[in-house]
């Protein structure tokens, strides 16, 4: 059997990381699948065990520009698990409030990128548009577009005041008719649905077999959310549900994350009124974590991360163990793309969400036996581009 | 003195590669932002091109790491000359937070030579565009 | 808590201690040896989902902890295994759970420790580092020598 390489990578950048993926390939069929990272290793880890405890949530913040408060969220959990703090009620609020309003931005960040990837440019510059009201919430609580800064040990940086609630609110009204607008269109839109149903299926044994987390498992019928099992800030004093999915194919994946938004909203919305009604600090003084161990579990936009500190009584951790939600995630890839053609392994790869950040690729397609060039990275997306085009004639659409 | 030809119809048109080194990706986020309609900065007539041989300005973010620092080199001799590049975001321009971690190799100008840096963590758009507008400038 | 009372009565003294942080934290102490039992029961037998291991440089041994979440309840069962310092080397688990590849990968390449009977045990995050360096281990030096 003859064999064809198609390494997608280093420059990539589909991904959190500029990494590496080698497809093989007999024709147009992906037979395996291989995954090569560190590209982006930038050893946080080890930098963790050399800061104060209350510098960590800065460096830890970096960990990636799009979770950047679901990992202080999970390190503020293990630090007060360790030392068993119990954090004010509005402090509780406000990391719920920053938490689901940045769940809002990465999905909306997720379903624009997803549209591009199939040739969708509209749903691209839609989704994104949407997102920047949000960077704008963000930008008036916290005082940064990205990077916010909020969390810290035992408690909140800075308080939402009252007169930006009102703000905030009429800002989300706005969003849930916009949101529900697009859901609408990427929903019902029979092109999008004969790109992603049936595509890149995960079943329910691959799920437990790798551990995935977040909306890939709860799209695959995999009823678990860190947020509802493991109750922690005010996720268990508001009402709201979790979204699930049988199919485990790419559209669920896509439904899960654009019904997960309302939900969002709605947490946020219960949030704000509590807010208004609770006085109070936002935060108790931590001045010594004694020694032990501690777990923190929060379920980020992509699911759940999981932090593990020790401490031995000093001011700095020993060892802080790090594991973010698409590093199990990713390894699903070689249940899901097994079986696929090269068209659909783009769609498949970008529907784990993997932390990706830009549209340039830097992708060529070689002979496995002549190392000669066959096509690079913008043929892969034009591949993509034109079966989605090719879809659309069969269903009557017109070209413009 | 007369203008080089090459020069001047570069400045009309920046074609700009956007190249991430080890970020946490949130400066390659805000490039992206400046696509979208907000900032568009298509107006200005800047592309996002998909590979470096098409490019004229580098956008680099991130720390270049040990691993991908010969890679960096390799993308910046492929870019055809003149070009530039601009580092973006703390990482780029000093190494931030991750200057002490053993995987650094940059900040970037250590790698290839730099002709802007944009501080911030992450620069907003707006100083991105700001950014590159000081460059056309420097061409001049 | 009645799942740990399982499967301290399916291992009885193979479980050298069992320390509960709180209700949801619960810590195990075992022996290398009866790991791959352990967490055949745990992943297969109770349902738990594998989350990640740590390994852990104590400088007198090396510590791995295997993090297992029973989602239903919110409970996380951490494993506790200690290992050799100088010779460390311990069963892979990767027989049993698909997802534990690329966690032991890691773990070999920061932490140098090696797992017996794995798949593809390589380098894949840092190939430009010399042999031997490990930079999670306490007494490695803060870079590498280039």
């Amino acid at each position: 059997m003859k064999k064809v390489i198609v390494p997608i990578g280093p420059y990539h950048s589909l991904f959190e990381e500029p990494e590496y993926f080698a497809l093989y390939c007999d024709g147009e069929r992906v037979v395996d699948i291989e995954w090569m990272a560190g590209y982006n290793h930038r050893g946080i880890e080890k930098l963790s065990e050399s800061k104060h405890w209350d510098q960590v949530t800065f460096l830890i913040e970096r960990i990636c520009g799009i979770c950047s408060t679901s990992h202080p969220i999970a390190y503020c959990n293990a630090v007060e698990d360790l030392a068993k703090i119990e954090i004010p009620e509005r402090a509780k609020y406000i990391r719920s409030i920053v938490g689901e309003l940045e769940r809002l931005h990465s999905h909306l960040l997720w379903v624009g990128l997803a549209g591009h990837f199939l040739g969708y440019n509209t749903v691209f510059m839609w989704a994104w548009k949407y997102r920047e009201p949000i960077l704008d919430i963000m930008e008036m609580v916290t005082g940064n577009r990205n990077h916010y800064a909020m969390m810290k040990i035992g408690g909140v940086r800075r308080d939402i005041e009252n007169e930006d609630i009102d703000i905030i609110k009429k800002i989300l009204d706005e969003l849930k008719g916009k949101l529900e607008m697009l859901t609408g269109a990427v929903l019902d839109d029979p092109v999008l649905a004969a790109r992603l149903k049936g595509v890149g299926v995960l079943t329910k044994q691959d799920i437990k077999d790798y551990g995935a987390v977040g909306p890939v498992a709860r799209a695959s019928g995999v009823d678990i959310d860190v947020r509802r099992d493991n109750p922690h800030a005010a996720y268990n004093l508001v009402e709201w549900k979790v979204i699930t999915c049988q199919d485990g194919d790419v559209f669920s994946k896509a439904v899960v994350r654009l019904l997960e938004c309302f939900e969002s909203i709605k947490i946020i919305e219960q949030s704000l009124v509590r807010l208004k009604k609770i006085k109070g600090d936002i935060a108790i003084e931590v001045r010594y974590i004694p020694s032990g161990e501690g777990i923190g579990r929060y379920e980020a936009p992509r699911g759940e991360c999981y932090h593990y500190v020790r401490s031995d009584g000093t001011s700095r951790p020993v060892r802080h163990k790090i594991r973010a939600p698409s590093y199990v995630n990713i390894p699903t890839f070689k249940a899901s793309c097994i079986g696929e053609t090269i068209a659909d392994v783009t769609i498949i790869l970008a529907g784990i969400d993997p932390c990706y950040c830009c549209t340039e690729r830097a992708i060529t397609v070689y002979d496995a036996d002549t190392r000669k060039k066959l096509f690079d990275g913008k043929d892969l997306m034009k591949l993509s581009q034109e079966k989605t085009r090719k879809i659309k004639k069969q269903l009557g659409f017109k070209e413009k | 003195m007369a203008i080089d030809l090459k020069t001047k119809a570069l400045k009309k048109s920046l074609f700009v590669f956007h190249l991430s080194t080890g970020s946490c990706n949130n400066c390659d986020i805000e490039i992206l932002d400046c696509l979208t309609p907000r900032f568009d900065i298509e107006r200005f007539g800047m592309v996002l091109v998909g590979s470096v041989k098409h490019a004229d300005v580098l956008l680099v973010t991130g720390i270049g790491t040990i691993k991908n620092a010969e890679r960096i080199k390799k993308l910046y001799e492929q870019m055809p000359k003149p070009g530039f590049v601009v580092a973006i975001g703390a990482c780029a321009c000093t190494g931030g937070i991750f200057k002490e971690g053993y995987q650094m190799a940059g900040p970037i100008d250590k790698i290839i030579p730099v002709d802007v840096y944009i501080p911030g963590c992450p620069p907003k758009p707006e100083a991105m565009i700001a950014g590159i507008v000081k460059l056309l400038e420097k061409i001049k | 808590m009645e799942i740990i009372e399982q499967v301290k009565e399916k291992f009885k003294s193979k479980i050298k201690s069992v320390f509960f942080h709180n209700e949801k934290r619960v810590y195990l102490e075992i022996d290398k040896e009866d790991l791959i039992d352990v967490v055949k029961f745990i992943f297969h037998d109770l349902d738990a989902r594998f989350i990640t291991a740590s390994g852990i440089d104590n400088l007198k041994d090396m510590e791995i902890l295997y993090h297992f979440s029973l989602d239903s309840d919110g409970i996380v069962i951490s494993l506790r295994v200690f290992i050799d310092r100088d010779n460390p080397c311990i069963e892979s688990i990767t027989s049993i759970v698909k997802g534990a590849l690329n966690i032991e990968r890691e773990m070999y390449e920061l932490l140098g420790i090696k797992f017996l009977n794995h798949p593809g045990l390589k380098r894949f995050l840092t190939d430009e580092f010399p042999e031997g360096f490990y930079p999670l281990r306490k007494d490695s030096p803060g870079r590498a020598e280039q």
